[in-house]
């Protein structure tokens, strides 16, 4: 029998430290696997971001740098000015992208750096023990929303792709989520188109992928996957958004 | 005729596979692993080899062969 399915090679063989049932590790696969069908491994160089995927660059084969808290994409654009032959791209939370990072984000994307952004979107803090997130839906119980998210008191979920798709310098936007085999199967095609941008020079290239976070939505991992087929992507609509 | 490789001690006991295999040739372990919890077992009964476990996986703990 030939083995039809098997670690890549961008991946490691490191256990991860993931909870049961995050998306983190999935996606971590998606971007390995795209990188080397593309065969760019070499030439790649990943930023990972602050929060549960801190030390992404432990479980990929290829170049890293970690960056502080929401600075990702100020250090992908001076290393891909420094080095535009090299692939850089940007692994963030909705904590690190959409909060604290929320300036470098949409002012990298405003200039049209050649950069391609994975989104992490999963609607809570994981890292710092599942406190309400800018991305996090109204009514969603959190550590800070017990009562659930009141948009008076909390304002409303933010909805980085719509935002940053009215920018000029933006290339491309796509919205992805990771609740069933169907959706994993997109999710790396846009994962790999948004690498592919970047190698045809085409601009910023983002692409938000809705994940599961089971230990602080309270949900088994199933009904997580329930959650953001059901709920999660009704406030965040799948799709090619610019 | 297909089959799958579980890696035990990678499994976190998501149970993701299960909810996805067509075949229903994968279950829950009653023995536990190192980390100490419930991984998933291979039944090996008609596995086709779609990949959809392997797929799902969030831990890379399923190879494929067929």
């Amino acid at each position: 029998m030939k083995k039809i399915f098997s670690r890549t090679e961008s991946l490691c063989e490191a256990d991860t430290h993931y909870c049961s049932g995050c998306g983190h590790g999935l996606v971590h696969r998606l971007v390995a696997e795209a990188i080397d069908e593309l065969g760019i491994r070499e030439a790649t160089i990943g930023i990972t971001p602050v929060g549960c995927a801190v030390v992404a660059y432990n479980y990929w084969n290829f170049d890293c740098v970690e960056s502080p808290h929401g600075r990702c994409l100020a250090i992908a654009t001076a290393i891909k000015r420094l080095q535009p032959q090299q692939i850089v791209f940007t692994y963030q939370g909705d904590g690190d992208l959409a909060a604290i990072g929320t300036a470098e984000t949409v002012h990298a994307a405003n200039r049209g750096e050649n950069l391609t952004v994975i989104f992490i979107n999963n609607a809570v803090y994981g890292m710092t023990g599942g406190q309400m997130a800018p991305t996090t839906l109204i009514g969603q119980k959190t550590a800070t929303s017990p009562e659930g998210r009141n948009a008076k008191n909390d304002g409303l979920p933010l909805k980085i792709s719509e935002m940053l798709a009215g920018l000029a310098g933006v290339y491309s936007i796509e919205r992805v989520s990771t609740d069933s085999p169907k959706e994993i199967f997109k999710t790396k095609q846009a994962i790999k188109s948004a690498f592919k941008n970047q190698m045809e020079n085409k601009g910023f290239s983002l692409v938000e992928i809705l994940s599961a976070c089971p230990t602080y939505l309270g949900l088994s991992p199933l009904e997580s996957m329930d959650w953001i087929r059901n709920t999660m992507s009704k406030e965040f609509p799948l799709g090619k958004i610019k | 005729m297909a089959s799958i490789k579980i890696n035990r001690e990678k499994c976190k006991g998501c149970m993701l596979c299960i909810s996805v295999c067509p075949k229903k040739q994968i279950k829950r372990d009653e023995a536990l692993n190192k980390r100490g919890i419930n991984p998933v077992i291979f039944l090996d009964s008609g596995c086709n080899g779609c990949t959809l476990c392997a797929v799902v996986c969030p831990d890379m703990a399923i190879e494929v062969y067929k």
